[in-house]
């Protein structure tokens, strides 16, 4: 007799809410626990349901529309689109989140939307932030994202795993951005694109749940369909408070079968840039050190949380913003710029100099809070840099670590940030 | 079966090119925005499509990137009958076929812009009408061909009241 062999987390989370046997490659109708769409794409997901001829939302509880990527509105025409999502959130009794609130990404999980094994999608490619949190969460369309909204359910291909270990531990002045970068350099941007991953090891469990997110958040740039981890006690007590449904955490079997295993040394990483205009032109910030920059960005679902502001606080603590530098702040969410205002970090950060912008996505997808120059150089703790993002494709995005941003910053250039150790 | 004049470009095209997130945000309607259609990376894309059609051609892993569904959309407001690459974002290729876009996963190194092609979705096949060469391809998982044909997505929920796959 031939043993099935094990699952992985995608095929057991998948499993479970389709209420089958779910293995890679199998096309399964699954249950979703929560549905989300940003302002950039809910207007269209409500088209979606108009054309569909549905009224309602299967649960309003589980339905969010959050306003953050041009909020507040800088145009009539997106001023329009806010409201046409106010007005069904009105209509439906949807959760919406207004403008200041924060980015979708940190708000779903820090208001306790979803827990450790659940199944959720959103209208927005960095959907598998909450991977971090051992929740299956995938980006979708507008129309896909319609569907949940409508029915509570949503078609899934369930995906191969790769799995990716980081061994060792991080060396002073590395992050988990680094470690992300690293790995996007490495695979490419296609490099797990159709897959789940899996992220492991050592250096995973020493990470903090923020520091974790920003691994999470970035695995659709090599083109994952989610960056899973373990629920672990850090995960559990981070959930603690946040929501009175419990946790399901879902383990991986011992004998999973993987697509790809790759394994990183992580004493070898250093600090690294994502060089324009691609996420996987990765390389170690001696090649790109000396660089003149003339905005830095330090925010976004990626690095937006109060860790990332409390590095960055550390660096620029005494010193001041380099005079031909923009700098710009956007927190998370208010609940991060309450954190940050009690702890100190936002004191220091506009004391050295920082422009403080609305909690959201500030200006990391071209819209608003910052577009750019003509010919200039941009450092920002985004997760892309591609050509046009920030709203002028004529400006050259560089991708780092918040201690990477707060260094350059001060310098005017990029920056190696283990100068402003200690 | 879809007849039209090949549109080539490279690898790794995101949907920044397809359509910046500068517009995306500014309004919700499509045929003002099909204008500035893979403008960042080809400034003449919509007036040289518009006119007679056209089928874009694309390397590996078009449409990385974001969930933006007014990537297709422009697409198809651009009058691009359908794309072929080597292989596909998984988010955008689900929104094609959500949106009605067809898109074929098949090699695209034999063929050259402005090939004229014909593309057979049930027979699995597109004919280089130029080159005289046929290149085969894997026909759709019969979930998305079921929704392909049945308009997209949202046709397939008005007929069937949710999912029916």
């Amino acid at each position: 007799m031939v043993a099935i062999p094990g699952k992985t987390i995608a095929e057991k989370i998948l499993s479970a809410h389709a209420g089958a046997d779910a293995r890679a490659g199998d096309i399964v109708v699954a249950d979703v626990d929560f549905v989300m769409g940003q302002d950039g794409t809910s207007p269209l997901a409500i088209r979606a349901l108009e054309r569909m001829g549905v009224e309602g939302v299967f649960d309003p509880k589980k339905v969010a529309l959050v306003i953050d990527h041009s909020a507040p509105s800088p145009l009539e025409g997106v001023s329009a689109l806010h409201t046409v999502m106010r007005e069904f959130g009105k209509r439906t009794g949807a959760i919406v989140y207004d403008i200041g609130c924060g980015v979708c990404h940190q708000l779903i999980p820090e208001n306790g939307h979803v827990v450790p094994g659940d199944l959720m999608v959103g209208c927005d490619s960095h959907t598998c932030t909450y991977g971090a949190l051992n929740v299956f969460s995938t980006g979708v369309g507008s129309t896909d994202g319609a569907a949940a909204m409508a029915s509570g359910k949503l078609w899934f291909k369930v995906p191969e795993t790769m799995r990716v270990t980081y061994t060792g531990e991080l060396s002073p002045g590395v992050y988990s951005k680094d470690l992300v970068l690293y790995l996007a350099g490495l695979i490419g941007a296609d490099g797990a694109t159709y897959m789940a991953i899996e992220f492991d090891g050592p250096v995973i469990e020493a990470l903090s749940v923020d520091a974790r997110m920003t691994i999470s958040n970035m695995a659709i740039e090599v083109g994952a369909k989610a960056g899973l981890m373990r629920a672990d006690a850090k995960t559990l007590a981070w959930h603690e408070g946040r929501s009175e449904r419990r946790p399901n955490p879902v383990d991986p079997d011992p004998d999973a079968r993987y697509a790809r295993e790759i394994e990183i040394d992580a004493k070898r990483v250093g600090p690294q840039v994502a060089k324009p205009h691609s996420v996987d032109n990765v390389s170690p910030i001696e090649e790109v050190e000396g660089t003149p920059i003339q905005q830095g960005v330090l925010g976004t679902c990626t690095n937006g949380r109060l860790e990332d502001l409390a590095i960055a606080a550390s660096i620029l603590a005494g010193r001041r913003v380099h005079p031909d530098v923009r700098f710009i702040v956007a927190p998370a969410s208010r609940r991060v710029l309450l954190d940050a205002i009690e702890a100190g970090y936002i004191q220091t950060l506009v004391e050295a100099g920082a422009a403080l912008v609305t909690p959201g996505c500030g200006p990391c997808v071209g819209t608003h809070n910052g577009v750019p120059s003509d010919g200039e150089n941009v450092i920002s703790t985004a997760n892309r840099n591609f050509k046009g993002r920030m709203g002028n494709s004529n400006a050259f995005i560089y991708l780092g670590s918040p201690a990477t941003v707060a260094a350059s910053v001060i310098e005017g250039k990029i920056t190696d940030p283990r100068k402003y150790l200690g | 079966m879809i007849r039209a004049r090949a549109f080539k470009y490279g690898d790794d095209i995101n949907t920044d090119y397809i359509i910046s997130g500068k517009y995306k945000f500014k309004s919700a309607d499509m045929e003002a925005m099909a204008v500035h259609a893979m403008e960042d990376l080809d400034p003449e894309y919509y007036a040289k499509v518009k006119p007679a059609g056209g089928i874009l051609v694309a390397g590996k892993n078009f449409g990385m990137g974001s969930s933006r569904e007014q990537a297709p959309l422009v697409l198809i407001h651009s009058n691009t009958k359908a794309v072929l690459a080597k292989s596909f974002a998984r988010i955008f290729f689900r929104n094609a076929i959500n949106t009605g876009l067809p898109v074929v996963e098949c090699d695209t190194d034999r063929i050259d812009d402005g090939d004229e092609l014909e593309i057979d979705l049930e027979g699995g096949v597109v004919r280089n009408l130029t080159k005289g060469t046929e290149i085969p391809f894997a026909p759709l998982p019969p979930v998305m061909a079921q929704l392909l044909a049945d308009g997209g997505l949202v046709e397939h929920f008005k007929k069937h009241g949710g999912f029916a796959v």
